[in-house]
C-alpha cells in the first residue's frame, strides 16, 4: 500500500522515466469534462502541502470560477524551508508524476500556461523536471500543447510564499507583496493563478488515475491519505511517505531513530517544538497536531537529541528567521533581529538582565503586523521553545551557562 | 470611503508604515508603538465614539499607510487559527 509517490525505482536511481512512468502508472484518464477532478478532489479530502493545509478541491474551484480559460499555474517548489526536504526529492525522482499534476491542474482550472517554480539551489530537481519535460516534448501527440517553463526560485525563506512566488515570476523580485489581490484573483501576468505545491500536484495525479476512495484508505482519524515527509536528526535527514496518521513514536521507529530524544520540531520553523513525551504518541494528522498546538505545515519532523540544547537549537532557527526577513515591514525587521540577538545573547552566556522577560514580551506582539506571515511563524517557533525548553531559557539566563552542556561535562 | 455609522477597523499597509507614530498620538486608545515605533492596533474595531479619532490619524500619516476597512456587523466566522503561514509554498 505505501509507498504511493514515492513507489517504483528505488530514489538513488534518480528520475523515473517517461516510459518507465507510463508503464508503472498508466496515462492519466481522460476526461469529457476537466473540472469532474475539482469534485473528485474535495471529496478525497486532499490538504495542500505547502505548509498552510488548505483543501486542494476547493482552491482549484476558486481558480476555475475566475479563471475563463486563460489561468495560470504556478507549481510550487521552492522548498526554502531549510529542515525540508521532501518536495525536491519528488522532484528529482518523479518529475513526470509532478507534471502529470500540473497539466492536470491546467485543465481542470482553465489554464493555458504552466510555470514550474523551482529552488535555484535544488539542481536535481530542476535537472529531472527539464528533462521530464525535453521526453514529453518528444513524444508529444497526447493531449493540449501547453507551455510549461521551469523557472529558477530565489534560495530565500520567502520566496516560496505564494504571493512571493506570483512578484517574482512577474517582476524578478521574490518578496511578498502583502495581502490584495491574491493570485488566485490576479496572478502571474495578471491572470487568475493556482499556487499549488508540487506534492499536492503529484497527490492530485494519483487521485485522479486510481479515485477518491483509493486516496483515502490510508490515513488518520480525521485526515486521510499519505504525505511526504522529512525526519531530521543529528545524523542529516531523509524523506519518507507515511500514512497520514502515524504517530512521532511509529516514524522513529521507521525511520530507525535510535538517540534519545529531548523534543522534536513539528512543521518546520514555521511550526513549533514539542517536548519528547508530548510528541511521542501524537498522531501525524493535521487536525490532531493543530488540537495539540503543533501543525503539519510542510510534513517536516525534527529530531533534537537528549544531549543537545534547545536554547541554542532555537537560537540558531530564529537567527536564521530574522536573516531571512525580506526587510519589508518594520516589526519583522526589528522584532525578530532584537528576538534573535537576546536569544543568541541567552545561549551563549551573555545575557543582560532582561532579556528573557524582552523576548517573551516582544514574541507576543508580532503576530499579524507584516505583509506576509514570515513574523508570525518565526514567533510561533519562538514561544513554543519558551514553552518546551522553560528550565533550560530561565537557566541560561540565570546561570550564563549552558545546562545541558554543564550535564555532559559532568558526565563525561 | 466607508459611511459614518459603518462599523469599521483599522488596517496598516505595513510595507509603506515606516513608523512615524502620528497614528499613536492621535489615537491612543487603540493604538500603540512597539519598542521600535511602529503601530500595535488593538480591537478589531473601532468604536463609534473613536471613530472622527480614527479618520484624523489615517489622514495624518505622512506615507498614507493607515486605512479604515469596513467590518461585516454579522461577522464571518475566521479560518480555524494556524501558526502555519497562508501559505509558505502555495498550499
Amino acid at each position: 500500500m505505501l509507498p504511493r509517490l514515492l513507489a517504483g525505482p528505488p530514489l538513488a536511481a534518480g528520475a523515473e522515466s517517461l516510459d518507465d512512468h507510463r508503464r508503472r502508472l498508466g496515462a492519466m484518464p481522460r476526461s469529457a469534462d476537466p473540472r469532474t477532478i475539482i469534485d473528485t478532489l474535495t471529496a478525497s479530502g486532499l490538504l495542500g502541502r505547502g505548509g498552510a493545509g488548505f483543501p486542494v478541491g476547493r482552491k482549484w474551484a476558486t481558480v476555475a470560477e475566475r479563471a475563463a480559460g486563460t489561468a495560470v499555474v504556478l507549481a510550487n517548489g521552492a522548498e526554502g524551508e531549510p529542515l525540508s526536504a521532501k518536495d525536491r526529492t519528488l522532484m528529482a525522482t518523479r518529475p513526470q508524476l509532478v507534471l502529470d499534476g500540473a497539466v492536470l491542474a491546467a485543465d481542470a482550472v482553465g489554464a493555458e500556461r504552466i510555470v514550474l517554480y523551482v529552488g535555484s539551489e535544488h539542481l536535481a530537481a530542476r535537472t529531472a523536471l527539464e528533462r521530464a519535460l525535453a521526453e514529453r516534448r518528444a513524444g508529444r501527440g497526447s493531449g493540449r500543447d501547453l507551455p510549461i517553463s521551469l523557472v529558477a526560485a530565489p534560495p530565500t525563506y520567502v520566496a516560496g510564499e505564494e504571493s512571493a512566488a506570483v512578484h517574482f515570476v512577474n517582476d524578478g523580485d521574490g518578496r511578498p507583496t502583502g495581502t490584495r489581490p491574491r493570485p488566485y484573483e490576479r496572478g502571474v501576468d495578471g491572470r487568475a493563478t493556482l499556487v499549488q505545491n508540487v506534492e499536492s500536484l503529484a497527490q492530485a495525479a494519483l487521485i485522479a488515475r486510481f479515485g477518491e476512495a483509493w486516496y483515502r484508505e490510508p490515513g488518520g482519524a480525521s485526515t486521510r491519505g499519505t504525505a511526504l515527509v522529512t525526519v531530521g536528526t543529528a545524523a542529516g535527514r531523509g524523506v519518507t511517505e507515511i500514512a497520514i496518521g502515524t504517530t512521532v513514536a511509529g516514524l522513529a521507529e521507521a525511520a530507525k531513530v535510535t538517540t534519545d530524544v529531548r523534543a522534536v520540531l513539528l512543521g518546520g520553523y514555521f511550526g513549533g517544538w514539542l517536548s519528547a513525551g508530548e510528541a511521542r504518541d501524537l498522531p501525524l494528522d493535521p487536525v490532531a497536531m493543530r488540537t495539540a498546538g503543533s501543525a503539519f505545515g510542510c510534513g517536516v519532523v525534527s529530531f533534537l537529541a537528549a544531549d543537545a540544547c534547545g536554547v541554542e537549537a532555537t537560537a540558531r532557527i530564529i537567527d536564521y528567521m530574522a536573516g531571512q526577513s525580506a526587510a519589508q515591514c518594520g516589526p519583522c525587521v526589528f522584532g525578530l533581529r532584537a528576538i534573535a540577538d537576546a536569544t543568541a545573547r541567552i545561549a551563549g552566556g551573555t545575557a543582560v538582565a532582561d532579556d528573557l522577560a524582552r523576548i517573551t514580551r516582544w514574541s507576543g506582539q508580532l503576530a499579524g503586523r507584516g505583509a506576509c506571515r514570515h513574523p508570525d511563524g518565526a514567533v510561533g517557533l519562538m514561544q513554543s521553545a519558551l514553552r518546551v525548553f522553560a528550565d533550560e531559557f530561565a537557566l541560561h539566563q540565570r546561570t550564563r551557562r549552558c545546562p545541558v552542556a554543564r550535564a555532559h561535562s559532568r558526565a563525561a | 470611503m466607508p459611511a459614518p455609522s459603518e462599523p469599521v477597523g483599522i488596517v496598516i499597509d505595513r510595507i509603506r508604515c515606516d513608523g512615524h507614530g502620528m497614528c499613536a498620538e492621535l489615537l491612543p486608545e487603540l493604538i500603540e508603538l512597539d519598542d521600535w515605533g511602529y503601530p500595535i492596533v488593538h480591537g478589531t474595531t473601532v468604536p463609534g465614539d473613536l471613530g472622527e479619532h480614527a479618520r484624523r490619524a489615517v489622514a495624518a500619516c505622512p506615507v498614507l499607510a493607515l486605512r479604515l476597512r469596513p467590518v461585516p456587523r454579522a461577522t464571518m466566522p475566521a479560518p480555524a487559527a494556524t501558526r502555519v503561514p497562508a501559505s509558505t509554498s502555495g498550499g
